[in-house]
């Protein structure tokens, strides 16, 4: 398809601007002044519609398409809060106001939103309090791994490691070294935990604190949680929740509940915020008592009156980690999403999430290799070892279900399991729609049987066939401009 | 299925009566549906599945109202919506600007498959975001006459950061220059994440006007590892820093700038000034304030640094039948392939909002983009020269400015802003809130939206505000 830039015609504008009513001012002098114009487009609206209309018909999405990446949530996302977050009264507010002396009243229905969507997730996960600023997961995890740091200062504490388990998401260890400190990694045991044994044997004074996402990302939820809660604090360490599993266990298990002293929330995963093709996500931090005072500002608090304002006046903070109160936009949608669903419907999409997946593992477990034969929490986790003695590796399939119409799994991740293909269903999803799947799965494995070769030439009936990827990297075209 | 362990801690208000079916309106299963999933996993009951949860991690309280129907949380929502003011007449920017939405932008985001999709990690069934964000990453290089561009980072501030990170790793050094010009929002961000880390920071002193050479004269040594500049700066002024970039580049260090896109219809860019990586707040390319976010940061750097650029970038190849497409490209620097040894943590990034700036500037094209730029610059031309009129109060006239200015007041900012509330109008913002010492200073900014009348009203208003 051509880009936007090669139907250009000079001449078009897709924007009609308004007349000045004021005199034309003076120019800047020339040397503030660009040389040349910038090469945009030149389009009429309709023009742009369509490009972009049959840009979006070139995408796999919720909407269109089962979506079961691993890790990823992709439920769906209600259409009511699309609506919501665009009512002009919160899509056109801007965010200097209730810093304004006498401002702070122009922006009650917003600071109030931000306030209550705090105290959801609070009861949700057991903590004290959020901040609601991160823009995303792995933005929560540095702002997090921030606190920590601020605690251990406090202390005095001479502290170096942060633990995380060798199926952590790629996330953990990064956001971890950039906040300062070196990783150890432990393994994971037969059963798909974390090895209770290698983590005694690397736990030290040292230890800042342990990052875990529980359930992991082998689909289990480590039952020896509070063991392993219990060992991180004797070290005076912090327990860190990276929260985007948290839509298996609401209503099950709170974080808060079992140890950990930090966490992080994907809005865009549990809360069904839509993940727009790669972001705008949010990932508020919460917190218990110890790491309290370090949150970042400014905080929403709730004046005698009623009245919600800005608190910037907590010395401990460890300052801005965003210029403002967070993806406002997102949180509103998922404070939304939280209103409709309520307590019980909360508890209901973590129960049928769980049941989706079970579903699917027993009805895929003959046919490809379980990586851990037992009950799975939100997702399940198998390797396509039995394909790759075919000649068919989980890439194959990958594409294979791509002709299905069906958006693949998660492939290679976690980086424990060999051919990982990690399915998360989400419980929005029918059980039509899995049978479906399941069904596809099955055909791939039995044409690995009989025609590997065939996987080859996938996927067949998109509108590309697979990329060159080498290429890609190699010659490094990034921009159309050369 | 119970409906588990609930003691009445909390404050939130109290659930109903659970019910099991029918279930809330995003699940499908019924209750047949559970009997037939269970019989196939060979379960007796939902409950059996969460065997590894053990009573001891049963949550301590889970009490939280009762769900609500979609009518119910519109009118609950719409009722806060309009608790917040749209009857002030918008005079603040401070780098968030009041620019028009336009509906085609918003309608073509709003379509699911582009706004329900995910990272584009495969790419035959994501050609869709591919090749918008590759269209959105060249218009961001035509802007900035810079190389290369990242699919986005969250916002302006994290761009501005990470941006430093990066001119840290490049040249191996440890000290930062940062001009006092640069938006406060952003140093204090910047000082948050590094505060743990063992970096140097200085800063030139604060002037509303252009950058001070005879401080970056000072402040520039060999340990240097980015200078950091905005344009136009903080206070609304525009400068050509070509200048106080080559003497960086002498001593080997980078220079960070940090743009206003829109501007960039009209004046120098950073490229042409030199810089070797540009970032900036997006917001002003058709993306609604939305009471801070989401937002769109983003990155460009010149070809040779490209590898230590964090955050997605696509690029362009072949398929196998030859044909062009596109795909997620230079993946060897994310977490998710280098873990801890990644340029960067960024994942989620804000693509929808690249896109939606990609369409605003599609839609604007090349000749409303200068257009664009012209009127803002016309419209505060116009409104400074007429507050200068008032009496006591004082336009900074020291250099250009772009859509924004520095007004110097006979009394407090923050109570003339107060009184200018009460007559319709969000003035400005009170420069005291950053900076010590300029208590008495207003930063105005006046964009597209604002009209001669409404310009005029403020000016007499203003008036009214600080009579003696």
């Amino acid at each position: 398809m051509k880009l936007i830039f090669e139907k250009s015609v000079s001449g078009r504008q897709g924007l009609k601007l308004p007349v000045s009513d004021v005199p034309v001012q003076g120019v800047l002098p020339g040397k503030y002044l660009r040389s040349s114009d910038a090469q945009l487009p030149e389009s009429s609206e309709l023009d742009v519609v369509r490009h972009f209309t049959q840009l979006s018909q070139r995408n796999f999405s919720v909407d269109a398409n089962f979506y079961p990446l691993g890790s990823c949530t992709m439920k769906y996302n209600p259409k009511f809060t699309e609506k919501v977050a665009a009512l002009s009264g919160f899509a056109e507010l801007h965010p200097l106001l209730p810093q304004l002396r006498g401002g702070e009243k122009y922006a009650q229905g917003a600071l109030e939103v931000l306030f209550e969507a705090e105290r959801w997730l609070c009861e949700i996960t057991g903590m004290k309090a959020f901040t609601m600023q991160p823009l995303a997961g792995a933005h929560g995890e540095l702002t997090g791994i921030m606190l920590v740091a601020a605690y251990h200062k406090a202390k005095g504490n001479k502290k170096k490691y942060i633990i995380v388990p060798d199926s952590s998401h790629g996330t953990n260890p990064a956001s971890a070294a950039i906040a300062g400190y070196e990783i150890i990694s432990v393994p994971s045991d037969k059963k798909g935990v974390m090895d209770l044994e290698k983590l005694k044997s690397v736990l030290t004074d040292e230890v800042a604190g342990l990052m875990m996402t529980c359930p992991d990302t082998h689909g289990v939820f480590n039952s020896q949680i509070t063991e392993i809660s219990r060992l991180i604090h004797s070290v005076d360490g912090i327990m860190y929740y990276d929260g985007a599993n948290l839509n298996a266990t609401m209503g099950r298990c709170r974080p808060g509940d079992v140890g950990f002293d930090v966490v992080h929330l994907n809005l865009h995963k549990t809360f069904a915020t839509p993940h727009g093709g790669g972001g705008p996500g949010a990932g508020p931090v919460g917190v218990g008592e110890k790491l309290l005072k370090f949150l970042p500002v400014s905080r929403v608090v709730k004046g005698p009156q009623g009245i919600f304002a800005l608190n910037y006046d907590y010395p401990d903070s460890i300052g801005y980690i965003a210029s403002f109160y967070g993806a406002f936009g997102v949180i509103l949608k998922a404070y939304a999403y939280m209103l409709l669903l309520g307590q019980d419907g909360l508890k209901q999409t973590s129960d049928h999430a769980v049941l989706n997946a079970n579903y699917i593992l027993s009805r895929l477990k003959g046919a490809y290799q379980l990586s851990f034969d037992r009950v799975c929490m939100h997702e399940c986790l198998f390797s396509a070892s039995k394909q790759v003695a075919r000649g068919v590796h989980a890439i194959d399939i990958a594409k294979f279900l791509i002709d299905k119409k069906m958006h693949p799994p998660t492939v290679y991740f976690p980086l424990t399991v060999k051919e990982a293909i990690m399915i998360e269903p989400t419980e929005t999803e029918s059980k039509e729609s899995l049978d479906a799947f399941v069904e596809a799965m099955l055909e791939a494995d039995a044409l690995s049987q009989k025609d590997p070769e065939a996987f080859h030439a996938l996927p067949k009936t998109m509108p590309i066939s697979r990329p060159d990827e080498t290429r890609a990297a190699r010659e490094v075209k990034v921009n159309c401009f050369g | 299925m119970t409906a588990g362990n609930r003691p009445t801690s909390s404050s939130l208000a109290s659930s109903k009566t659970f019910q099991e079916f029918p279930l809330n309106p995003y699940i499908a299963n019924t209750e047949t549906d559970v009997k037939d999933m269970l019989r196939s996993i060979g379960a007796k009951s939902i409950d059996d599945l969460f065997v590894d949860i053990k009573p001891e991690h049963a949550p301590r309280s889970f009490n939280l109202p009762a769900g609500l129907s979609e009518y119910e949380v519109m009118r609950k929502l719409t009722g806060l919506a309009l608790k917040n003011s749209n009857e002030l007449v918008p005079f603040i920017g401070g780098g968030f600007y009041d620019h028009y939405v336009p509906a085609a932008s918003s309608a073509l985001i709003s379509r699911g498959e582009f706004y329900t999709a995910y990272t584009p990690y495969q790419p035959e069934a994501a050609q869709g975001t591919l090749q918008a964000l590759f269209e959105f990453q060249s218009m961001i290089c035509t802007l900035t006459e810079m190389d290369v561009a990242n699919a986005s980072v969250y916002e302006g501030g994290t761009a501005l950061y990470e941006a430093m990170m990066m001119a840290i790793r490049i040249t191996n050094r440890t000290r930062i220059v940062i001009d006092g010009g640069v938006s406060p929002i952003y140093r204090k961000l910047i000082k948050s994440y590094t505060h743990n880390l063992h970096f140097e920071f200085v800063e030139t002193p604060v002037a509303h006007g252009q950058s001070d050479r005879a401080a970056f004269e000072k402040l520039l040594d060999q340990n240097t590892a980015a200078v950091i500049l905005q344009n136009p700066n903080f206070f609304g002024a525009v400068d050509d820093h070509s200048d106080i970039i080559a003497k960086a580049h002498a001593i080997g260090a980078l220079v960070v700038e940090s743009v206003y896109p829109l501007s960039l219809g009209l004046l120098k860019t950073p490229g042409a000034m030199g810089a070797d990586i540009v970032t900036g707040e997006g917001q002003s390319l058709g993306l609604p304030l939305s009471f801070g976010g989401p937002y769109l940061g983003f990155m460009a750097t010149r070809r040779k640094y490209m590898r230590q650029m964090p955050g997605r970038i696509v690029g362009e190849t072949v398929d196998g039948e030859g044909r062009r497409c596109f795909v997620n490209t230079l993946q060897a620097r994310e977490q998710h392939i280098r873990r801890e040894k990644a340029t960067s943590n960024i994942c989620t990034n804000v693509a929808l909002c690249a896109i939606q700036a990609g369409i605003f500037m599609a839609l604007v094209g090349k000749e409303g983009f200068k257009n664009l730029a012209r009127l803002n610059f016309d419209k505060a031309e116009f409104a400074r020269q007429e507050i200068a009129k008032i009496k006591g109060v004082e336009v900074k006239r020291s250099s250009p400015t772009f859509n924004e200015f520095t007004v110097s007041l006979p009394k407090d900012a923050s109570d003339v802003v107060e009184a200018m509330i009460a007559k319709g109008f969000a003035a400005g913002f009170p420069l005291g809130r950053y900076y010590q010492g300029m208590e008495k200073y207003l930063l105005v900014a006046v964009t597209e939206k604002r009209t001669k009348d409404e310009i005029l009203a403020y000016a007499a208003a203003l008036k009214e505000v600080v009579k003696p």
